[in-house]
């Protein structure tokens, strides 16, 4: 029973993840696009895949999987966001360099550039603290990381479902309820909060 | 049709055209009651090519880009003007060569551009449009589709003197 139940959570899991971007790879509007500009879309769209696995990796909410592999899973697969994020990045400054001159200095006239530039910074933020980690203190850790990666989901997820792209709408958002369910998961099980609340005491 | 004029940018910046020239028109009653200028689009610029070519379609055609050009103030019809346009399309990216060209408008100030069918990029379907000939101040637009399914587009110009 445990087992099944553990094979039902992983299927879930990379269904939620392969499903969407099966999807998006089968959108008519790739045939109008060149390979870098196909290239940077996926990168953002498997970005966003990896916001799903990371709460759930950080906080052990996998069943079977050790939370020490688990963390260290996490922490390739942060540095896979970031890789992930610079190719997104690139290959959009490379489809259209205006439009992501615009984005970067914030006076782009899409409100979901804004977004993506507000997750984009967060999310090196939460990468740059995690590098020098065993060199902060725990609360500051955590509390720090945290906050980076609540930014990162929400401006992840407005920019994604403002935008009118490759991803299959239902699809897009389902995946994005996962995330913010999978992030609050993972908040609430690791009580990041009680960091706080025992210095208050 | 995708009819332009009454998106809520339009609306605010009507909105304080119409204040502006109600306060200015207090001191200069000639100008109070005119038709207010287009401004120019934030992004309205990008990936634009100076001098596009004038060409009867652009590529093979099957959607039309069209609207007005008029005089601010007096909302005179102005003949002859040239107006580029460009777009990420079913044929090539905005920043393609093959993706710009221009048309001139006819005698009621009317242009029209067949071009081949505006297609999501960047986020949104949008076409790209200017005015830069010297004669009245540059204006630069980005008017965005209200569906990707829509196979027209319809902008107004109102220019002011240079």
């Amino acid at each position: 029973m445990t087992k099944l139940r553990a094979g039902l959570a992983w299927g879930a899991v990379a269904l939620a993840v392969v499903l969407p971007i099966g999807i998006a790879a089968n959108s008519p509007l790739l045939q109008w696009r060149d390979a870098v500009y196909v290239t940077a879309g996926f990168a953002g769209i498997l970005g966003l895949a990896l916001l799903l696995l990371q709460p759930l990796l950080a906080a052990a909410l996998l069943p079977g999987l050790a939370t020490g592999a688990g963390r260290r899973i996490h922490r390739w697969l942060g540095a896979g966001l970031v890789a992930a994020i610079v190719v997104h990045v690139g290959g959009l400054w490379l489809t259209s360099p205006p439009d992501v001159i615009d984005a970067l200095t914030l006076r782009s006239p899409t409100p979901f550039s804004l977004w993506g530039v507000i997750a984009m910074w967060a999310a090196f933020a939460a990468a740059t603290l995690a590098l020098v980690r065993k060199r902060l203190p725990l609360r500051i850790w955590r509390l720090g990381h945290t906050t980076f990666v609540v930014l990162v989901v929400a401006g992840t997820v407005v920019h994604a479902v403002l935008i009118v792209g490759a991803m299959g709408t239902v699809s897009k958002i389902a995946l994005c309820a996962l995330v913010i369910a999978a992030t609050v998961a993972a908040v609430a099980r690791r009580r990041v909060w009680a960091v706080v609340k025992r210095r208050g005491d | 049709m995708t009819r332009l004029a009454l998106t809520r940018r339009h609306l605010l910046s009507a909105t304080g055209a119409v204040l502006a020239t109600g306060i200015a028109g207090l001191r200069a009653p000639a100008h109070a009651q005119g038709l207010a200028p287009t401004p120019t689009m934030r992004g309205g610029s990008n990936n634009y090519r100076p001098g596009a070519p004038l060409v009867d379609r652009i590529g093979g055609g099957g959607f039309l880009t069209t609207g007005t050009v008029r005089r601010a103030g007096d909302g005179m019809p102005l003949a002859g003007q040239r107006i580029q346009v460009w777009a990420h399309t079913t044929e090539g990216h905005e920043r393609d060569e093959r993706s710009h060209g221009a048309t001139l408008t006819d005698a009621n100030g009317v242009f029209r551009m067949d071009m081949p069918q505006i297609v999501p990029a960047f986020g949104q379907p949008h076409g790209h449009l200017a005015y830069d000939s010297g004669e009245f101040q540059t204006v630069f637009l980005r008017p965005v589709m209200a569906s990707a399914g829509e196979t027209s587009l319809t902008v107004d110009f109102v220019l002011v003197p240079a």
